[in-house]
């Protein structure tokens, strides 16, 4: 079953300038990876979550604190939704000490455990049955935390993805699959490699559960939606499948420029923007654009600090190679 | 004397005791339920704890191990059982990607009480697809623990340990151990994870061996008794963390080492215990350092032909014969 989220514009400017900053603040960080990347200053590589922003904020709105979030290795967005701060997020991409993951992790596996950011996660699809790990848990504790799994539309052909899908379905798990459609796995169209033409939701029916597509770049389409399949998983009536259509406004990774997207096809992207979107909003609820503008010149200096913060702190200890291993903090394995 | 219990018993008792004290312990796995796993090894487990306790799963393996990996890291103790070990080949992403990394690559954040217990080893004659000691395919990944007893009551103490671990533990149960006795373990049993056990003492050569190589290097060491060859046999009963320090002390005693292990010559674990012998006890060794492993082919299912492939008594006896006369 497909069905579409009920056009019901029930959230006023003050939460939307919110979730604008917030978007804001998620865009400008990709900027600064992306500027830092380009400077030899990110080493590895960084897989740019421009142009996803509301999919992370719109679906983090209709999250308590204490739900859990597993994301991928484009994952910067979902890290600073739930609360990771741009300074730890570049700190992190940067090998500095003071990274969200001591500099162990690295761009692909942002975590922020203490906000139920459980985790980035590099192998494609892998997460899925994790996320439904953590909603099993979550019943068996007696507790009415939802989980949710942001992966993108190439993780929907591997074997974990139908794996999750079938035991969530079979557990009635309080999880929630949300599919980032962003059109291309890696450097192919997805709809080249895909036996349906939408990716996730097409495959929902075939493990009986709801399913629904949505403007991924509208961030309002997305909490809405978002709040009522947490609304469903709470309620005890198991996982919904969320297909969120976005673009990417970099290349797969790295430096990749992305010439395998034809130009009217990202022209038209560019106009659905989520960042303009909202300000289109913003703009007919009433709100000045000046007041928009200065909200976009606060965050530049937020992040303009964060790079800051991030450049000027210490590398790690090269001792911490070898703890964090097991629970006792070391990583003996002999004696 | 109590009555002699079944390793295979001792599996159930083993998770039924942890179960007992701690309510987050949880077991999935394909049959384990109702059905009380194919192998027998939870029998009782379903009715003593119902089906909020044991889960049975679709035939899933990443769904079991990814599903365990989520729950172990949100507060939960899961036990997840992949049914023939053969099938970490199914989950290997999160046996070599997922699970040993997530408290790493976090930077500590997340803490992983995981078991996933197996049915491990040949000599039964399912073939190549289920017979395989594959104790190497996770030995090979930095951030597993990685037990396999020898007998029930190790069975009972090791699974309290691994099932009480803050770190992620796989459990291998050797098929062909299932239907062997032992004395039953006493109670609050528990065996720290990373200790051998010396279950012979000998002063001429030293066996190393683990799970079903223990019998076999004690059958071996018997005969060759007879033969005034004095055989010291150490149960590793943990590769990780590996009692290295106890294989050391019988070397420097008997100045000759033998280690016994079914899983393949090619990346075999012996390979790693005869490295820090040769490496830290050089000047201990007064003759060569053997390895009787399982040969380097897939397992055939004839009984004629898994015995020319996995260890056995003569190929131990003759490969202590050989080092006793170095």
């Amino acid at each position: 079953m497909t069905v579409s989220a009920e056009e019901s514009l029930t959230v006023d400017e003050g939460p939307l300038l919110e979730w604008y900053e917030q978007m804001a603040i998620i865009r400008q960080t990709e900027k600064a990876a992306y500027d830092l990347f380009m400077s030899g200053l990110v080493k590895g590589t960084t897989h740019l979550a421009a142009g996803h922003e509301a999919v992370a904020v719109g679906a983090s709105a209709a999250l308590r604190p204490d739900d859990y979030v597993f994301a991928t290795y484009r994952g910067h967005h979902h890290a600073i939704a739930r609360g990771a701060t741009p300074a730890e997020c570049l700190a992190e991409l940067m090998s500095r000490a003071t990274g969200l993951c001591k500099a162990k992790g690295g761009s692909m596996h942002l975590t922020k455990a203490d906000r139920g950011m459980l985790g980035s996660y590099a192998i494609v699809g892998s997460h899925l049955p994790i996320a439904a790990g953590a909603a099993w848990s979550a019943k068996l504790r007696g507790t009415d935390q939802v989980a949710v799994a942001f992966f993108g539309d190439g993780a929907t052909n591997i074997g974990a993805f139908h794996e999750a899908l079938n035991l969530a379905a079979v557990w009635k798990l309080p999880v929630l699959f949300v599919c980032e459609n962003n059109l291309y796995m890696e450097y192919t169209p997805i709809s080249a490699v895909t036996s349906v033409p939408n990716p996730a939701a097409d495959r929902a029916s075939a493990y009986g559960l709801p399913a629904v597509i949505i403007d991924g770049n509208d961030v309002i389409k997305v909490y809405e939606a978002t709040k009522i399949a947490v609304d469903r998983a709470r309620a005890g009536d198991g996982p919904t499948v969320i297909e969120a259509l976005t673009y990417r406004h970099y290349g797969h990774s790295r430096s990749d420029p992305a010439k395998y997207r034809p130009a009217d096809e990202v022209e038209r992207w560019m106009q659905r923007d989520p960042l303009l979107v909202a300000r289109q909003r913003l703009t007919s609820l009433g709100v000045d654009a000046d007041d928009i503008d200065a909200t976009d010149d606060r965050v530049a200096q937020v992040i303009n600090a964060a790079v800051q913060e991030a450049k000027d702190a210490p590398f790690p200890d090269p001792v911490t190679a070898f703890t964090d291993v097991w629970a006792d903090g070391g990583s003996a394995w002999r004696n | 004397m109590a009555e002699l219990i079944t390793y295979r018993q001792a599996v159930s008792e083993g998770i039924a005791r942890e179960m007992r004290r701690d309510s987050h312990v949880v077991c999935l796995g394909e049959d384990i339920g109702a059905a009380e796993g194919v192998f027998k090894t939870t029998t009782g487990l379903f009715t003593e704890f119902g089906p909020e306790r044991v889960w049975d799963t679709p035939i899933s393996e990443q769904a079991i191990v990814g599903a365990a990996l989520g729950a172990a890291m949100t507060g939960i103790r899961p036990v997840a059982e992949i049914m023939f070990s053969d099938f970490f080949a199914c989950c290997y992403d999160y046996l070599a990607n997922e699970i040993p990394k997530m408290r790493y690559m976090t930077g500590g954040q997340v803490t992983v009480p995981l078991v996933i217990r197996t049915a491990n080893g040949g000599g039964l004659g399912f073939g190549a697809q289920h017979s395989q000691a594959v104790e190497n395919w996770v030995f090979t990944v930095p951030g597993l623990k990685i037990a396999a007893p020898s007998t029930p009551a190790d069975v009972v103490g090791m699974m309290a340990s691994a099932i009480r671990s803050d770190d992620p533990v796989i459990f291998f149960e050797h098929k062909g151990l299932l239907a062997s006795k032992g004395e039953p373990a006493p109670p609050d049993h528990v065996l720290p994870l990373g200790e051998a056990a010396v279950v012979r003492p000998g002063d001429d050569v030293t066996v190393v061996a683990l799970a079903s190589t223990v019998p076999t290097a004690m059958s071996a060491a018997e005969q060759l008794a007879a033969e005034d060859i004095s055989v010291e046999v150490i149960d590793l009963r943990c590769l990780v963390p590996l009692d290295a320090r106890t294989v050391l002390s019988s070397v420097e005693r008997t100045s000759r080492l033998l280690v016994v292990e079914e899983n393949p010559y090619q990346g075999g674990w012996g390979a790693t215990v005869v490295s820090i012998v040769a490496d830290e006890g050089f000047e201990l060794l007064d003759a060569p350092i053997r390895r009787v492993a399982s040969e380097c082919v897939p397992l055939p299912f004839a009984d004629a032909l898994e015995d020319e492939v996995i260890p056995t008594v003569d190929k131990v006896v003759h490969a202590v014969r050989r080092l006793a006369a170095f």
